[in-house]
């Protein structure tokens, strides 16, 4: 179960928003997380707490396939993005590095910055717990709830190949 | 029924009959990283366990995006890429190269090839009727080590473009015009397949920039045909025997249809902060710009630094406008320099970089001030992209951005004609 409190943003923010490629370079998760968003929030890093949630309205992940934007959210503590939509590299590089999204509109529409969210990821269930509300998540695809499970696709791509040799 | 572009390349690539929303595992011909995001995909290769890059595919290291390297960290990223070429026998673009997606179409991509890079901007190939797509380092690492990856078979929106472009008037035009159209997240999970008979005149040059840009509008991947101009482009690469003819069936089924007649587009620029705020450039008329770059993936080809060339030959850049073009790639400098249009922009006042990513996503040669703005041929107009968030970027076509080099603030190019 994943509980935190919302970071809440708009449409379309780009991979350059959460993690501006001045920083590409830097290979530790947790120096990245230092600049999360610092371009359109430059109090998020102060803010956030571990297991907050990050929500955000449509193309969220949109741009460049940088694998540090996933991390440096991973990293600053944030347990889960709850958006309308994500954008597609995005979308698979959280799956793989193992950052749990969820889709859905309606949790989206009933949540605003502040709220205090009780997340979980098996059913896909929401809960604001400011507001007394309930709302359900789009369900992931078999195949991604493989590589969820596994925890992440380098540990699916291990096991794989093991269990190939064995 | 008849398959898309897409279909058809995944079906081959999977030997199943890949139909849209199926989930295939599929052999990839090429993948390939870059200076930003290949450090990563090594470590995860190594962190994996994997030793050996699969044989079964091609693979390529491209050093584009900080080149040469600007400080002393990404030098290190530089090396630590060389010594993963020296253990993997990849193919290795080295600094001034050029950049990866204009080196895959000149050497490496094959219609109906699926392509997988470490980089966004990787759909370009798209252009040549390759299933090319951007993913994440770790993906990619997988795609070194087992030659396959899994793939969603895309729904496709068909755009249809018919009607003869007016003059000065690009495929840019025509991309930003889409974006404007059905919106950044417009073609999200979906490919944009392109095709009617002006797409069956259109220069690889053109259909390369309009793919290069499917991704702006959030698709997988954009997809032209492989028809004699392909063929033509292959032949005077020397890769002639690259070539095979690639088309949609006729009944095939796509989510959703665009017609464009290109006889009524006009020069449109994309203001900030996203690239799907798109208006015609004379309705910035005024918009004062203190830096035009001409080159990037999108718009650095020999044909766009010629459209620059013409427009700027005899004239000289605006004194307040700084003026940068860079090739994008090492092949494109040298026949710029033959034809000449290098020397007539340096009389024009630019600077010529070399060629690479530069200043397009923020880490040197061309880092924009506060409050300024800038006028690129590149593909991204977010908001710090150009490595500052008090700095303002719009996008054009090459044309648009060499006339106004001129005027010192946005310019229909037309007035140049």
């Amino acid at each position: 179960m994943l509980k935190g409190r919302v970071h809440k943003y708009g449409a379309n923010v780009d991979t350059d928003a959460i993690i501006p490629a001045r920083y590409l370079n830097v290979s530790e998760p947790e120096e990245l997380a230092r600049h999360c968003m610092e371009d359109i929030d430059t109090e998020f890093v102060n803010r956030v707490r571990p297991g907050d949630v990050i929500v955000a309205t449509t193309n969220f992940g949109c741009g460049s396939s940088r694998e540090h934007a996933p991390l440096a959210i991973k990293a600053s503590g944030v347990s889960c993005v709850i958006a309308g939509s994500f954008a597609r590299i995005f979308f698979r590089n959280a799956i793989n590095i193992g950052l749990p999204l969820l889709e859905c509109n309606e949790a989206v529409d009933g949540t605003e910055a502040g709220d205090e969210l009780e997340v979980e990821l098996a059913s896909g269930t929401i809960r604001n717990l400011t507001r007394g509300t309930e709302f359900t998540a789009k369900p992931y695809p078999e195949f991604m709830s493989e590589l969820i499970a596994a925890g992440g696709l380098i540990e699916h791509t291990r096991q794989r190949l093991s269990n190939r040799r064995t | 029924m008849g398959k898309t572009l897409a279909e058809k390349i995944l079906s081959e690539k999977s030997g199943t009959e890949a139909r849209a929303g199926d989930i295939v595992v599929a052999q990839v011909d090429l993948g390939f990283i870059q200076d930003t995001t290949g450090p990563l995909t090594v470590r995860q290769f190594r962190e994996a366990g994997f030793r050996k890059v699969s044989g079964s595919l091609r693979t390529a290291v491209f050093l584009d995006h900080a080149v040469p390297s600007p400080n002393r960290e990404l030098a290190n990223d530089h090396l630590f890429l060389r010594e993963f070429v020296r253990d993997t026998d990849c193919f290795f673009s080295d600094v001034g190269g050029g950049i990866s997606h204009q080196l895959v179409a000149e050497s490496l991509a094959r219609p109906g090839d699926l392509i997988i890079g470490s980089d966004s901007h990787t759909v370009t190939a798209g252009g040549l009727g390759a299933f090319a797509c951007g993913m994440g380092s770790t993906d990619v690492a997988v795609i070194f080590h087992l030659g396959k990856t899994w793939l969603r078979v895309p729904e496709s929106i068909g755009v249809s473009v018919s009607g003869q472009f007016p003059e000065v008037v690009s495929g840019k035009d025509l991309i930003l015009h889409l974006i404007g159209l059905i919106g950044a997240d417009g073609a999200t999970y979906q490919s944009l397949e392109f095709g009617g008979e002006s797409v069956s005149r259109m220069s690889v040059s053109q259909r390369l920039t309009v793919a290069n840009m499917a991704i702006e509008a959030g698709a997988k991947v954009g997809l032209f045909p492989a028809d004699d101009i392909t063929q033509e482009y292959l032949a005077a690469q020397g890769r002639a025997g690259d070539y095979r003819p690639l088309f949609p069936d006729e009944d095939a089924a796509y989510v959703r249809t665009v017609a464009i007649n290109a006889a009524r587009l006009e020069p449109m620029v994309a203001r900030p902060h996203t690239v799907d705020n798109v208006v015609p450039a004379r309705e910035l008329k005024g918009t004062k710009i203190q830096q035009v770059y001409i080159g990037t993936c999108t718009n650095g080809r020999l044909e766009d630094i010629e459209v620059a060339a013409r427009i700027l030959k005899g004239k000289k850049r605006h004194p307040e406008t700084r003026l940068m073009v860079l090739p994008a790639s090492r092949a494109v400098l040298q026949a710029a320099i033959a034809a000449g249009f290098i020397e007539t922009l340096l009389q024009a006042g630019a600077v010529i970089l070399p060629p690479g990513c530069g200043a397009c996503l923020g880490l040197h040669q061309g880092v924009l001030g506060d409050g300024e703005n800038c006028l690129t041929t590149a593909n991204r107009n977010f908001k710090g992209r150009m490595g500052n968030s008090e700095a303002f970027v719009y996008l054009g076509s090459p044309a648009t951005a060499a006339a106004s080099a001129i005027t010192g603030e946005i310019t229909d190019p037309r007035e140049f004609r």
